[in-house]
């Protein structure tokens, strides 16, 4: 086993060894920059042992922007061999590999992450919390989802990307008709990512239910914590299907079992059920917290309360149902009958309905708002027509017999472009500009915000817009290269044109954050935007403990209601001394037990089972410590409490 | 409500049962009780690709050819009883007694012990007759149901063994109570899926 896999454990090919190049240079400047300015017992103190929730959001956000960044590349690479026909730029075999990669990526490490960062920055800030209710399986969290990633994207110089599209459907993907360790690494670092995120949803689901601040009831919660809510329980009963359906195909893979072969009685569609029933609600789970994010910025923009908060709710209930019930959408081409396909024809149709409500509220709250149009709100602007594009083109495909014209075509390509751009990366966006100074203590600069902001919504419509075009004319996707002549030329350069837009949209956010860390506006008041809920009561950035006095709630909008509502006198009770405040102790497990992951399922890509083994048992042997540990938490004292509040001017 | 002290310097409310003493205590079995449903969803689609594939048996045994009715029968006795055996432990802790708690814990991991070797020794016998997981369909689903449910309890066997050393060495406490509460939710839920796999699996295969 060892020799077969051990001659192609190095991929090669010219932009593999560029890729090569860069990831060496990359490591060894960080290595460089951290030894030189004596940072790696920094580094270790306060990131990598952390356990505090805005640190972890934090650790999040940044590695789903590197992970923007790589599948942008992929993106960048498969519109370059689109753009003009009979191209070669890439082959066949590596365009399957940039496409399964870039939407692997884009959906799991990207949109994921950037949204459970941002849970993990407002959340607990938002419901008047000191931490999530387990910070030590928060650091488990994260860690397991950063080293998931890490070995999803190590294919790419080792052993050679997965190649079977990003829903790896059987049996192409299975043993027989895809060997090597490609899509062992889809299957090992997906289901290492989804450990954590598994621990994430029942981390802030305990979190909500039982840590809100005293006073504060379920409906007076801040809509993008509810968001989180209703997010939480889908990952908690969408992830493990996931799970299982990895599993099973990694048996079929790694030790010849037959539950999705073609041969000895196996059934190629139950992975495909399996994964959209994990898949559907998966979408719904990247796109909910950014309905949160929504509903957020426009209250605070606009100076109004949320429209139709308890609608707010009950829609988003509705649409966490429903998302467990059209799966089938995904493939009415299987010809599961006039009868099956009615059924999830209808009930996807149905989750129209409460999306429709949430998009009448945000345009109602606007109603008669005083708007600021800062950047995040521009943000939350576009998100609304995009989504609405992204949601109709949807009631379309979810026609059935129309479907079967559209499917796999690009209209399909561009429909699920508007939904995850539209609504998730746009929602993404305007979180970052939004609680940008709360992370941080200084606001992002809205002169390139605007620069961000209109570069890459304009090249957003330029590359996605003429792809419903193009799906109608019968361009499918996953196509590597066409022939002149059939009319698709033009279209397919314009939406290349778009995409380089694009990354020249996000090169103005990656110089807005540097221009802004020298010379951006610093929040010393911890309230930005005059907003509305607790997490601008606080500091920015929040002091570890987040609230050196948990606050007492009366009511929704709670913040606004301390400044200038009905209850701002019972807000000015006499603040009491402070007490110590327990904390949970900083621990490096999380890190190493998740390195341990990576290393055995990195050993189990190549079937190298003493290293999976050994792996696993250090796994074992960490969580034992663990358990063994029950010195886990300290207190702050009230000097200590003092002396920050103090400085931040709070005393 | 009755504050203390425990050795932990967390406050502990005495109105509650020792497990819910503390905040973290019953934050901790709220969210194990979460992590339960999740592992439902978990087994259930194992079920659901069993009862797809179980008579997928492509030449290869079948379910009514191999099971044997002894041997699944007294898989099953071994596991219930394991689970009573370790609510009497979890009843002696609610009643502040150490050391019956402790016995019935070991009885508890005895008995576990016992089951996971009895499914080893049926795995290897089916294995041993050519009814590998690479046989058929419905094989490749009946080892990786029945696997999964005995990995789970080979993982409650150690954590078991792990919190029976900090019983020894701390006695009943606020934490060590919520951490034997917890393991025992988890024991008991095993059992309960074992109940569906007695059922769906074996029962159904042996008379179909």
């Amino acid at each position: 086993m060892l020799p077969h896999y051990f001659n192609h454990l190095f991929v090669t090919g010219t932009d593999i060894y560029i890729a090569d190049v860069l990831i060496i240079l990359t490591s060894l400047g960080i290595v460089g920059v951290l030894t030189y300015f004596k940072k790696w017992k920094w580094l270790w103190r306060e990131w990598l042992t952390t356990v505090d929730h805005k640190k972890i959001g934090i650790m999040y956000i940044i590695a789903a922007t590197a992970m923007f960044f790589r599948g942008g590349m992929d993106g960048l690479m498969m519109r370059t061999q689109l753009a003009v026909p009979n191209n070669h730029f890439l082959g066949a075999e590596h365009y399957d590999q940039v496409f399964t990669t870039h939407g692997t990526i884009m959906i799991l490490f990207m949109a994921m992450p950037y949204l459970i960062g941002l849970i993990n920055v407002a959340m607990p800030l938002q419901i008047g919390a000191r931490d999530v209710a387990f910070p030590y399986l928060n650091a488990i969290s994260f860690w397991t989802f950063f080293f998931g990633a890490m070995l999803f994207n190590l294919s790419f110089v080792i052993g050679g990307s997965p190649d079977a599209g990003w829903t790896s459907y059987a049996p192409l993907a299975g043993p027989t008709f895809d060997p090597g360790p490609g899509e062992n690494y889809y299957l090992f670092g997906l289901n290492l990512a989804g450990i954590g995120t598994l621990a994430s949803g029942i981390n802030f689901l305990v979190t909500i239910i039982k840590m809100r601040a005293p006073g504060m009831k379920l409906m007076d919660m801040p809509m993008f914590t509810w968001s989180t809510l209703i997010t939480s329980i889908l990952i908690i009963f969408a992830f493990p299907v996931l799970t299982v359906a990895l599993s099973l195909l990694t048996f079929d893979r790694l030790f010849g079992s037959h539950i999705f072969s073609m041969t000895h009685g196996g059934m190629p569609m139950m992975w495909v059920n399996l994964f959209w029933i994990w898949g559907h609600p998966e979408v719904y789970i990247v796109i909910l917290p950014a309905f949160g994010i929504l509903s957020e910025v426009i209250s605070t923009f606009s100076g109004k309360k949320l429209f139709g908060y308890s609608a707010m709710v009950g829609s988003m209930v509705a649409i966490a149902f429903l998302s467990f019930t059209v799966w089938v959408h995904h493939f009415f081409t299987m010809g599961a009958g006039p009868a099956v396909n009615s059924f999830f024809g209808v009930s996807t149709m149905l989750i129209a309905i409460p999306t429709g409500v949430k998009v009448f509220n945000w345009i109602f709250t606007m109603y008669r708002g005083k708007i600021r149009f800062t950047t995040a709100m521009l943000w939350a602007l576009a998100f609304i027509p995009t989504f609405v594009v992204g949601g109709m083109t949807g009631v379309m495909l979810a026609v059935a017999p129309a479907d079967y014209q559209y499917h796999n075509s690009y209209f399909l390509i561009a429909h699920f472009h508007y939904t995850l751009i539209g609504g998730t990366v746009f929602g993404v966006f305007a979180g970052l500009y939004y609680w940008w100074p709360k992370m941080f203590g200084f606001k992002l600069n809205e002169r390139l915000g605007r620069w961000n902001f209109w570069t890459f919504i304009i090249s957003f419509n330029v590359t996605f817009l003429p792809m419903f075009l193009l799906g109608l004319m019968g361009m499918t996707r996953r196509m590597y290269t066409y022939p002149p002549g059939l009319g698709w030329s033009h279209l397919n350069m314009i939406e290349t044109v778009g995409a380089f837009g694009q990354a020249i949209g996000m090169m103005f956010l990656a110089v807005n954050i540097v221009w802004s860390i020298k010379y951006g506006e610093r929040d010393v008041t911890g309230d930005a935007w005059d907003g509305r809920a607790l997490e601008w009561s606080t500091t920015s950035p929040a002091p570890e403990y987040n609230f050196a006095h948990v606050p007492v709630v009366y009511g929704r909008d709670a913040f606004w209601d301390m400044k200038y509502g009905k209850n701002r006198e019972k807000y000015q009770v006499k603040a009491k001394p402070y007490r110590p405040i327990h904390m949970p102790n900083n621990s490096g497990r999380p890190f190493l037990m998740s390195l341990a992951f990576f290393i055995s399922f990195w050993g189990f890509v190549f079937k190298w089972y003493l290293v999976g083994g050994l792996g696993l048992a250090a796994v074992f042997v960490f969580m034992y410590l663990r358990s063994f540990e029950y010195d886990t938490d300290h207190y702050i004292s009230v000097e200590e409490i003092e002396h920050t509040e103090a400085a931040a001017g709070r005393l | 409500m009755a504050y203390q002290l425990d050795a932990h310097h967390a406050p502990v409310d005495s109105s509650v049962p020792l497990e819910y003493a503390t905040e973290d205590g019953s934050l901790k079995i709220l969210g194990f009780w979460i992590f339960l449903a999740a592992d439902v969803v978990l087994f259930s689609c194992l079920f659901a690709t069993y009862i797809v594939l179980q008579h997928n048996t492509y030449g290869g045994p079948t379910a009514q050819q191999l099971f044997d009715v002894p041997g699944f029968v007294t898989e099953t006795l071994l596991l219930l009883t394991s689970s009573f055996t370790c609510g009497l432990a979890i009843f002696e802790m609610h009643r502040n007694r150490l050391q019956p708690m402790i016995g019935w814990w070991i009885v508890t991991i005895l008995l576990g012990m016992g089951f996971v070797g009895m499914e080893i020794s049926e795995f290897a016998k089916y294995v041993g007759e050519g009814a590998n997981i690479t046989r058929s369909a419905f094989l490749s689903a009946f080892f990786i149901l029945v696997g999964t449910h005995g990995t789970h309890v080979t993982i409650g066997i150690f954590w078991m063994l792990g919190l029976l050393v900090q019983l020894l060495r701390y006695g009943i406490t606020a934490i060590t109570a919520r951490k034997a509460f917890v393991a025992s939710l988890y024991w008991h839920f095993l059992d309960a899926v074992w109940i569906f796999i007695f059922t769906v699996v074996y029962l159904t295969g042996k008379v179909s």
